[in-house]
């Protein structure tokens, strides 16, 4: 018998170690291309003009926080950063529960219908909304909730529900029956069963459909582009045009701007890694 | 909604629970149903349908006129004014999409291969190449539009620190780079997620076949050609229809760096700007034309479906025959 090492072994150490120190170049000079601009980011955020034209990969004196405080302070970043953290909050805590509730529905009931349910929902994995954005736009305006972030929300509810239920579906069709039946025999109500038993077994589910729905929401750009015109209600990326349009020549505010931005989906990114990973692919591997 | 509403009274007959009344069966179910489907049909599917309509009518403003037919996509096609720049952008999508489906999916691929082998170090590599999928794209827009400035941006800078200070130039200032820096920008930006689709591909190939394969050729380029790049056929097919969806959707990156006019001259404009300059007016007239951005709408939504749809059943077809 020969194995796949032997093999390999035959051509030599030399051989092998080549290749795989060549193959170990390509990805540590890969890594530095994906990492260097968010560091020439970060650096240039604690330079003044002079320093980022004369010095521009030079490190920085990290204790002068002058960008940082005055993007804080004389610009709308913090609003822009709680509207976007309102909006994606209360989006997601609806896609999440519509989500479940529908998925709930169609995985532990037969009900007549409930593959046409079903089918209702991926219709809409494979409508792009983008193209509806004149429609959307007239029944905002005759909702009255156009320039308001119930826009966005109805928006992006209607946006996560589709991948929400096919992945909760999925995993509430792999639990099992005898939980559930074992507590309508004590006499427990079908919510209550939901909600005590089912739910919490629900979780894994939720973190995957929750992350795959949070990053497009949070980095949404185009739709309030089109429904937010108030200042005081923009959203972090669309408050980012704004923002870089006043510090057009304050190049370190502007690169502090854009590290603060940046910060909370990096951080939670870094923490949350292999979370993020999966959630993001799933669709695609699935 | 109204799917659901006939829905309630059929669901009592279907089969009996113990200890449940029916009606109560029923509305429990229509609890959990209704409110998410009345969310799809009046967000999504009402909107899809009246994108269709909207683009027959001729509109004033906001105001939505007579019903003309196909007139919109007459003007859009064919109308001197509108179709030449219809064709400028309908040619740089398709470079775009050219371009990124060789260098975004092609690295994406290699990157993949090499992170497989897991190597010391695959982890952290892993996790770098993913970051700036999860950024913004107007952060990384405006973040290379700083390093593209041509007086003090890092590229710039870069070039002539490494001693090829004779390349460097206005980047986006100029019509014949200014396309070639977007989609760099975006092959930067989403390079991570091809990799990591092929990546998860590869991982699922089981190591058995591998090693009988790996009997029977010692050429790794024929390995790739015969054995994995057919086993991973499927990660293929969803990145490929992706990248197809998503390069003639192009939009964001572009607005952030090149404006809406597509600047310079129009040279990097795409039909995702023009859709919006059309619809929304741009900054000088502050025009909307709804109709004909409708019918500019249905366009773009008719040849994405149709293609990517026939693409999808050509790869999964030789996803089977392998």
């Amino acid at each position: 018998m020969t194995t796949a090492a032997d093999i390999s072994g035959k051509r030599g150490l030399l051989a092998t170690y080549g290749r795989d120190g060549l193959i170990q170049i390509v990805l540590i000079a890969n890594s530095v291309v994906m990492l260097a601009p968010i560091a020439i980011m970060v650096m240039s955020a604690f330079k003044g003009n002079m320093q980022i034209f004369q010095d521009p990969f030079g490190i920085p004196n990290f204790t002068d926080l002058t960008n940082f405080a005055m993007v804080v302070e004389r610009s709308n970043f913090l609003r822009y950063l709680w509207n976007s953290i309102f909006v994606t909050g209360v989006s997601m805590a609806l896609i999440l529960s519509l989500g479940t509730m529908a998925a709930y529905a169609i995985a532990r009931y037969d009900f007549k219908g409930s593959a046409f349910v079903l089918l209702f929902f991926m219709a809409g994995l494979m409508l792009p909304l983008k193209l509806a954005i004149i429609p959307l736009f007239i029944l905002f305006r005759d909702l009255g909730i156009l320039n308001t972030h119930w826009s966005l929300v109805a928006i992006y509810v209607a946006m996560g529900l589709p991948s929400t239920v096919f992945i909760m579906t999925g995993f509430i069709r792999t639990l099992p029956r005898e939980l559930e039946d074992a507590a309508r025999m004590d006499g427990a109500s079908e919510a209550l069963i939901m909600w005590k038993i089912m739910i919490p077994l629900c979780r894994p589910a939720m973190v995957i459909a929750g992350i795959y729905n949070v990053v497009p929401i949070w980095n949404d750009f185009f739709f309030p582009l089109v429904f937010i015109q108030n200042d005081a209600l923009k959203t972090l990326p669309q408050g980012m045009t704004t923002f870089m349009g006043e510090y057009s020549t304050n190049y370190g505010a502007l690169f502090a701007g854009l590290t603060l931005a940046a910060a909370p989906i990096t951080i939670l990114y870094i923490l949350l890694s292999k979370q993020f990973i999966n959630g993001m692919t799933s669709g695609a591997v699935k | 909604m109204s799917q659901s509403d006939v829905m309630a009274p059929d669901v009592a007959p279907v089969p009996p629970r113990k200890g449940l009344r029916m009606t109560g069966r029923g509305l429990w179910i229509a609890f959990l149903i209704v409110p998410p489907m009345a969310v799809m049909a009046l967000f999504v599917i009402y909107p899809i349908i009246s994108a269709f309509a909207y683009a027959f009518f001729d509109w004033n403003g906001l105001r939505r006129g007579d019903f003309i037919g196909f007139e919109n996509f007459r003007t859009i096609l064919f109308d001197p004014i509108y179709s030449g720049t219809f064709w400028h952008a309908f040619r740089n999508n398709v470079l775009v999409f050219v371009l990124l489906m060789i260098v975004q999916n092609g690295l994406g691929f290699v990157l993949a291969y090499f992170l497989w082998r897991e190597l010391p170090g695959a982890r952290f590599h892993r996790v770098a190449v993913f970051l700036p999928v999860v950024l913004s794209t107007v952060i990384i827009g405006y973040l290379w539009k700083l390093f593209f400035n041509p007086i003090f941006g890092a590229v710039n800078q870069f070039l002539k620190a490494v001693g090829l200070g004779f390349i460097a130039q206005p980047w986006l200032g100029q019509a014949d780079t200014a396309l070639i820096s977007l989609i760099f920008v975006n092959a930067w930006a989403w390079v991570g997620f091809p990799t990591l689709v092929f990546l998860a591909g590869l991982q699922r190939i089981p190591s058995e076949l591998l090693d009988a394969a790996r009997m029977e050729t010692d050429n790794e380029f024929t390995l790739i050609r015969r054995i994995i790049w057919p086993l991973i056929a499927p990660s293929a097919t969803i990145v490929f229809v992706l990248l197809f969806i998503g390069a003639f959707n192009f939009f964001e990156l572009p607005y952030i760096m090149v404006g809406l006019d597509g600047s310079p001259f129009g040279s990097s404009d795409v039909l995702g700007l023009m859709f919006y300059r059309t619809a929304f007016g741009n900054v000088a007239s502050g025009n909307q034309e709804f109709g004909l951005g409708s019918a500019l709408a249905v366009l773009m939504f008719v040849f994405i479906a149709v293609f990517a749809t026939a693409w999808t059943i050509y790869l999964r077809k030789r996803e089977i025959e392998v």
